[in-house]
């Protein structure tokens, strides 16, 4: 792991309105390195990765990538940077089948660089990527219409395309909402091979105990701000963080 | 002097164009690009009660406006309720039955010198050396009381803000009981009822030919895009820039030069600020 | 009340209260989904060629039939046909024209004023024109292309306006008498092959261009635009693209018609060239290119058999495009081809 961080995001701030959404947050992030962000709902962490991968511009503060100044930067641009994301509200092509699904990152800037890929080869490729997440190819799952697919299989979809822009960078939004344990069993082992092979994984998640096995460290947001920063263990007992989960009522008690 | 004096009536006068459609947009989010086409075809429906009827104006004039308002409802309620919400169906739905009356009109031979609408008064006074005929102080007038109306019903009566709430968010007023089809039919009553009122006391001032259609939409729109969709005070203050910007041009320009002020006022103000100058919403970007 | 128990098969209780409903069925050789086919003998083979081969033999061969008063309506169709695929082309990405007579006005223009003032032939002015009509096009909306569709579609209607009223003001470049005595094609019957040729290649190469990854990535960007940033894909410079694209097919159109009339002037940029274009699409079914084809082919000549009309014609255009919009968004395309591979019987209920 190299000492410089990959990811510096200094004092980042927003308001929507009244809304204060996120309040001077800040963290770095060591390539390589496998990153939990939880809070309770509405705590801002959707927000910030939408600052960070450009989808909203932020008031004030500065996000930093490889030494490169990425605030406010449009969000093709940052994605071409090498930093891809999925979405909490899944995005995908619903009347495309599954694997044409990934011909959009595929035929993007990046990946034609970073492949030199040829015309024709980016649908092998879209299948051999899905083959490798699980949509096994001789059922013809990939060539399914992603509308036809089940829950589960979207979100493993959307991680697919974001994979599939070869990212350093992968920001996942609540990945495993809505997904059956079984489902989780089979995903998180494929993340936890993407963070070997060297790629830095920031994970939002609200299932918590299948999180801290995988994470190197986690920070808690409440209310748009940074409360705890640490390793799970150290975190959880907090303070601070059993107050944002479950109210200052219970210290009454 | 008189650059002041006429660049204020011109701007009463764009906002007496604008101010039907302003009113329709807001309350149900529908941009009626037939408004102006209902603005000339409620002047000649007057002409035809005054010269064929033998009504008398003031009465001729009160129908068309209910005939206009008719003509709205049913325009809402027979076409536009089937591909409600779909914004670009709704434009073209509507500019194409724009469209439609206005070469119906040409055609059937709506144009001509005789087709005018009588003066209400007639008669002018002299203001600082300047004279206005009273037909056009009449104009302002009206063209005030309704902007005050409108203002007043917008932000300080029960409806108007239901209304503006329907326009907001339409779930969640429709879970409160507000009944969004007959609102969006009245929206477009209202607003071909007051294109008609701007009608009747504008046109008198000239002759009629369809081609004014284009124009008063033209007019409209860029009234409605330069001072902000959903905003009366932007609608007032876009009135007079591009009224002054008019009257200065065809002093020092040339008249032929006018429409293209608010030709290019729309273009420019979407490509550089398309919320425009009292906007509240970023609707019109694409929202990155 | 029915007794159900007496509702034998065959009994005359039984015929009286069955009813009947409509089954739609496929035809057989349709497998799995609408572009895949399962091909087993050669009648079904002349099953799919059939459609897709009588109307390109047809169009290359009317050219010989068709001279004088029918060949121009011929070339008319194709002209306004290439400005229905074009906007059809913009409609697949998002962008929502209307005004395809700014590309149209563009390419009159260029065309126009290479014939007149340099004396160029067609053979040179038509592929400038396309060209830089094209980049034109492209740079005149590339300021608006982050808008959303409405508001575009307004720039899109107020630019030719605008530039019709310059023109005229201005009194560049003609002003409002426009160039006159332009050359002519050199020959009458290669001028309609032209037109032909033109047209079915637009909409073959539209149809194939849409299909292939680049057509998927435009598509995609009229679906969820944010999906594809976060794909690494600059949106806004494939809009532009695209643009160029299809300024540049509305622009040969606009060129070809200026050769044609011999004349150039501001009705280039008349609301006629964007109306039609759009009624054609909406009559045919918009996102087919068959569709806005189809639509073109009818449109056309219906008007020009009802030039009697005048002014009326403009009227019927939008009256038939408010129809399509409202009765039959899918379009006559989409429902000829769905009843062509399906076929309905009633079956009983019961």
């Amino acid at each position: 792991m190299k000492a410089e961080p990959i990811l510096k995001v200094e004092n980042l701030t927003k308001h929507f309105g009244g809304v204060t959404a996120v309040l001077n947050v800040s963290f770095e992030l060591r390539q390589g390195e496998f990153l939990g962000i939880i809070g309770p709902n509405g705590s801002g962490k959707t927000t910030l990765v939408n600052l960070i991968t450009g989808f909203v511009k932020p008031d004030s503060g500065r996000v930093t990538y490889s030494g490169k100044n990425i605030t406010g930067k449009m969000p093709y641009t940052i994605a071409g940077h090498g930093i891809s994301r999925t979405f909490q509200m899944v995005r995908l092509f619903y009347n495309l089948p599954a694997f044409k699904n990934l011909i959009i990152p595929l035929s993007s800037p990046r990946v034609k660089k970073l492949r030199g890929g040829e015309y024709g080869e980016r649908d092998d490729v879209a299948v051999d990527l899905l083959d490798d997440m699980g949509f096994e190819r001789d059922s013809f799952v990939p060539y399914k219409m992603a509308g036809s697919l089940p829950h589960g299989y979207l979100k493993r979809l959307d991680l697919a395309r974001a994979m599939a822009l070869r990212p350093n960078l992968l920001i996942l939004d609540e990945l495993f909402s809505g997904m059956a344990m079984s489902e989780v069993a089979s995903t998180l082992p494929l993340i936890e091979k993407f963070n070997a092979e060297g790629i830095t994984v920031i994970m939002i998640e609200h299932r918590l105990r299948e999180l801290f096995r995988v994470v190197d460290r986690i920070f808690v947001l409440n209310f748009g701000e940074k409360i705890a920063e640490g390793v799970p263990q150290e975190v959880m007992n907090s303070d601070a963080v059993k107050k944002a989960y479950l109210g200052s009522e219970v210290e009454e008690i | 002097m008189s650059t002041l004096i006429y660049g204020t009536i011109t701007s009463i006068v764009l906002a007496l164009y604008t101010i039907g459609f302003s009113l329709t947009y807001g309350i149900s989010g529908l941009a009626n690009f037939a408004h102006g086409a209902l603005y000339i075809l409620s002047g000649f429906v007057a002409w035809s009660f005054l010269n064929q009827a033998g009504l008398p104006f003031f009465l001729s004039a009160i129908l068309a406006i209910l005939i206009s308002g008719l003509i709205g409802f049913a325009f809402y309620w027979g076409l536009l309720l089937r591909i409600r919400g779909i914004a670009l169906s709704e434009l073209i739905v509507t500019f194409a039955a724009g469209i439609t009356i206005l070469e119906l009109l040409m055609w059937k031979g709506f144009y001509g010198i005789q087709y005018s609408l009588p003066l209400f008064l007639r008669g002018g006074v002299e203001i600082k050396g300047v004279a206005v005929d009273y037909q056009r102080l009449f104009v302002v007038g009206t063209g005030i009381l309704l902007v005050i109306l409108l203002w007043l019903f917008v932000h300080h009566t029960k409806i108007g803000l239901a209304f503006r709430g329907i326009a907001q968010n339409e779930r969640t007023a429709l879970s409160l009981g507000i009944e969004s089809d007959w609102i969006g039919a009245l929206s477009l009553a209202f607003g071909s009822a007051l294109a008609a009122v701007a009608a009747m006391v504008i046109l008198p001032m000239g002759i009629m030919e369809s081609a004014i259609g284009y124009n008063v939409l033209i007019y409209a729109l860029s009234v409605a895009i330069v001072g902000g969709l959903e905003s009366t005070s932007g609608m007032i203050v876009a009135s007079f820039i591009i009224g002054f910007g008019q009257v200065i041009t065809a002093k020092y320009i040339g008249a032929r030069w006018m429409i293209i002020v608010p030709l290019s006022a729309i273009i420019l103000v979407l490509a550089i600020r398309p919320s425009g100058l009292f906007g509240k919403f970023k609707e019109l970007e694409e929202r990155v | 009340m029915v007794n159900l128990r007496n509702l034998k098969k065959g009994s005359r209780l039984a015929d009286r209260d069955t009813s009947y409903r409509k089954k739609r069925l496929d035809r057989g050789i349709k497998v799995r989904a609408d572009t895949l086919f399962a091909i087993s003998s050669h009648r079904e083979i002349f099953y799919l060629l059939l459609p897709r081969v009588v109307p390109v033999v047809a169009l290359l061969v009317l050219p010989l039939l068709l001279t004088g008063y029918w060949g121009k309506v011929l070339v008319f169709a194709c002209m306004y046909g290439l400005l229905a695929l074009s906007w059809d082309f913009l409609a697949s990405c998002g962008l929502f024209s209307l005004g395809q007579a700014l590309f149209f006005g563009f390419g009159a223009y260029v065309a126009g004023i290479l014939s007149y003032y340099l004396h160029w032939t067609p053979a040179i002015t038509l592929p400038i024109a396309t060209l830089v009509g094209g980049l034109l096009s492209a740079a005149f909306l590339c300021p608006v292309v982050r808008l959303r569709g409405v508001y575009f579609a307004m720039v899109t209607l107020m630019l030719p306006m605008l530039l019709m009223k310059m023109i005229e003001t201005t009194e560049l470049v003609g002003g409002g008498h426009g160039l006159s005595a332009l050359a002519p094609f050199h020959n009458e019957w290669i001028a309609r092959y032209l037109a032909v040729v033109a047209f079915l290649a637009c909409l073959f190469g539209f149809r194939r261009l849409i299909n292939e990854d680049y057509g998927l990535v435009l598509k995609a960007i009229r679906d969820d635009d944010r999906a594809v940033m976060s794909a690494a894909i600059n949106i806004y410079w494939r809009k532009i693209q695209a643009l160029f694209i299809a300024g540049a097919v509305g622009s040969f159109a606009g060129a070809f018609m200026t050769h044609h009339y011999q004349f150039v002037g501001m009705s280039a940029f008349a609301l006629d060239y964007s109306i039609l274009p759009i009624a054609a699409a909406a009559l045919g079914g918009p996102g087919t290119f068959a569709g806005a084809a189809l639509g073109s082919m009818i449109l056309v000549p219906l008007s020009e058999s009802l030039r009697a009309l005048g002014g009326l014609r403009i009227a019927l255009y939008c009256i038939i495009l408010i129809a399509s919009v409202i009765v039959l968004p899918e379009g006559i395309f989409h429902y000829m081809e769905r009843k062509y591979h399906q076929f309905e019987k009633l079956v009983k209920v019961g």
